[in-house]
């Protein structure tokens, strides 16, 4: 199968979805060359540097009959844009009584790694999620981004689309047919029998890799990516959980309020997961600070591969 | 003045319809029928109607948390009015958002908003679609003096003139943001001042004075559907009432302030306007129309009491469309 990178198949996405649906048009700060070659100036528009009124131009044209997708860029500024977000964009089709629909895609880069320091390195998605609303997608392949990113933009509600920085250069088989993964399905990356590894976009290859160490150890890691936040797969993690016993959740984020705390919570408020549980749950989350500068502190802050496998076979030993 | 009698008659209609929907709203809101908060547009009445007269049923405009009356002059429904405002389900927003959230998107009432300023880049978004979709159509943004100070006022409009979005944006400086007089927060005397700052016209009306709000409106109407940009209307006026009629609201402002400005009253300046021209108007007409407006306003009030309020299993519906 072809082999292309994990911010062309973003590309891709939404060229085809342009190209399917002329109710479609694209506004950010700058304009791709390849939307505004492909689809013209009229409908891909380079804007001026004011996401909060983007946000909300989204929000009265997808109220008007289109589908609106906006690139905030990294997620960083999406937060001058939170009042359309927050007060407008979630709570609209609710408050209105559901009689019209808001089909959006906001599109944003998350996370660290890449020495971008505190301001463009955040991993904010739970402060999305504590919304109701909104939907909003994680993908960590080349794969998934594109199939995601196509049921985003044809979801009749507004979605995020968090994508991540360390990712966008990722290479990944990309099937050249039409397909699309739908929102609210999670992925069993690896199968494995003994601990449930819930990873998040980078961390998913950081599990991947944690559990190839722990395979070496006699421990049998199954790797599990949610793709979705909202709507969560709960089904798929609670099933593994029940099958393994085990619990890590890994995730670039810090632990405070979390994706990771929330996965905990739908995981093990199940009676029946619960009760098939033979170990606490471990979350392996960034630190809780701002994202810094310098390597040495940077990689300190975040989770990877080795501390995945630290808590392996912590939770291992537990039982 | 060219419009017609039968329209200025209507007009009056309108005008008078919000101010007595709005007068039972207060009323009913104080014997503790309707919930959280209104806030009354009483006194500003012809600026939704002079504005939304001139616009055409397909053109789309967004409200504030004042929205009554845009609802009212855009068309809307007094009984769905009345029954959200009561809480019910057969409310516009089937009781899910009371008096500062009613919208009917199906005659181009974009919603009222409780966030200052909340409205304008959404309504700016419309004036997109509109241009997108090449059919004419026009937007408007109704928004206050206070407003005029918050980022997606300066970003809609610069964005809005930079496209030539077909916008009208309609500022209704009624001097007092809750208890902050416009005189103290606004950098220059008039509002549509600021459109100099984006190349648009800007153009001060007397918002007592619904022909000069008409006029201003079509005239802006004429350039936006030419595809000559967005025009900013400032519209003087002034609200009777305190900022909300929770029993705890201030209001500091002078009586005789309160009371100049009663007597330049907006309705009653259309109906004098009306009596003057031969035939138009006599005072008993004007009675029996004052006399049916009650009566229709009764009977919203009557359709919102016979409305069921919705069963507690419906708060989780419509978080996602289907």
């Amino acid at each position: 199968m072809r082999q292309i990178s994990y911010a062309d198949a973003g590309m891709e996405a939404l060229i085809e979805e342009m190209g399917r649906d002329a109710t479609t048009f694209h506004l950010s700060t700058d304009a791709p060359p390849p939307l505004v070659e492909r689809f013209g100036e009229s409908r891909v528009r380079g804007t001026p540097i004011a996401e909060g009124a983007l946000t909300g131009m989204a929000i009265g044209a997808a109220g008007s009959g289109f589908r609106p997708i906006i690139d905030w860029r990294m997620v960083t500024f999406s937060f001058v844009a939170m009042d359309q977000v927050v007060n407008q964009a979630s709570k609209i089709h609710y408050m209105f009584g559901g009689q019209a629909r808001f089909p959006i895609l906001y599109r944003c880069t998350v996370g660290g790694g890449v020495r971008m320091a505190a301001q463009h390195s955040q991993s904010p998605y739970s402060m999305f999620m504590n919304l109701a609303g909104l939907k909003m997608i994680l993908p960590s392949t080349p794969r998934d981004t594109k199939g995601l990113l196509k049921s985003a933009i044809r979801d009749d509600n507004p979605v995020i689309s968090f994508e991540s920085t360390r990712l966008l250069t990722l290479v990944g088989e990309v099937p050249e047919e039409e397909y699309t993964i739908p929102l609210g399905v999670a992925e069993v990356k690896r199968e494995g029998s003994d601990v449930t590894i819930i990873a998040l976009a980078w961390l998913v290859h950081e599990a991947l890799a944690a559990a190839e160490i722990l395979e070496a150890e006699g421990i049998s890691a199954e790797v599990i990516d949610p793709r979705t936040l909202v709507p969560m797969d709960t089904d798929t993690l609670r099933a593994s959980v029940r099958k393994t016993g085990r619990l890590i959740i890994a995730d670039e984020a810090g632990p405070t309020c979390s994706a990771a705390a929330e996965i905990s919570a739908l995981v093990t408020e199940d009676p029946a997961t619960f009760r098939a549980l033979k170990a606490s749950v471990r979350r392996v989350c960034a630190l809780q600070v701002p994202i810094p500068y310098s390597p040495t502190l940077e990689d300190h802050v975040f989770p990877d591969r080795n501390k995945i496998a630290a808590a392996a076979r912590e939770v291992m030993a537990e039982s | 003045m060219d419009i017609s009698p039968e329209r200025q008659r209507e007009m009056l209609r309108l005008m008078q319809t919000i101010r007595r929907f709005e007068e039972r709203a207060s009323a009913d809101y104080v014997a503790g029928d309707i919930y959280g908060t209104v806030h009354c547009y009483i006194g500003e009445e012809a600026v939704a109607v002079g504005v939304c007269s001139a616009l055409e049923q397909e053109d789309q405009i967004i409200s504030t948390h004042r929205g009554h009356g845009h609802c009212i002059a855009k068309g809307a429904d007094i009984d769905r009015m009345m029954a959200e405002l009561y809480g019910r389900e057969t409310g516009y927003c089937k009781g899910k958002g009371g008096s500062m959230h009613i919208a009917d998107f199906s005659i181009g009432m974009l919603g009222a908003n409780g966030i200052v300023a909340g409205g304008i880049s959404i309504i700016t978004g419309a004036g997109l679609a509109a241009q997108l979709e090449g059919k004419g159509r026009v937007a408007v943004s109704f928004f206050g003096d206070g407003a005029s100070g918050a980022g997606p006022f300066h970003e809609s409009l610069n964005i809005a003139a930079a496209w030539k979005l077909p916008m009208i944006y309609v500022c209704e400086n009624n001097l007092w943001a809750v208890n902050t007089p416009a005189s103290s927060s606004l950098s220059v005397p008039d509002v549509a001042t600021r459109a100099a700052g984006y190349g648009i016209p800007g153009m001060v009306v007397d918002g007592n004075d619904i022909f000069a709000v008409h006029r201003a409106t079509r005239e802006a109407a004429a350039r936006a559907r030419a595809g000559e940009g967005p025009s900013l209307i400032e519209c003087k006026t002034y609200r009777y009432r305190r900022h909300t009629e929770r029993p705890t609201q201030v209001d500091i402002r002078p009586a005789e302030e309160i009371d100049a400005w009663l007597q330049k009253d907006p309705i009653e300046r259309l109906v004098r306007h009306l009596k003057s021209q031969q035939g138009q108007l006599t005072d008993e007409e004007w009675e029996r129309m004052d006399r049916e407006i009650l009566e229709r306003v009764n009977l919203a009030v009557d359709y919102a009491r016979a409305s069921a309020f919705p069963d507690p299993s419906r708060a989780t519906d419509d978080v996602f469309a289907a």
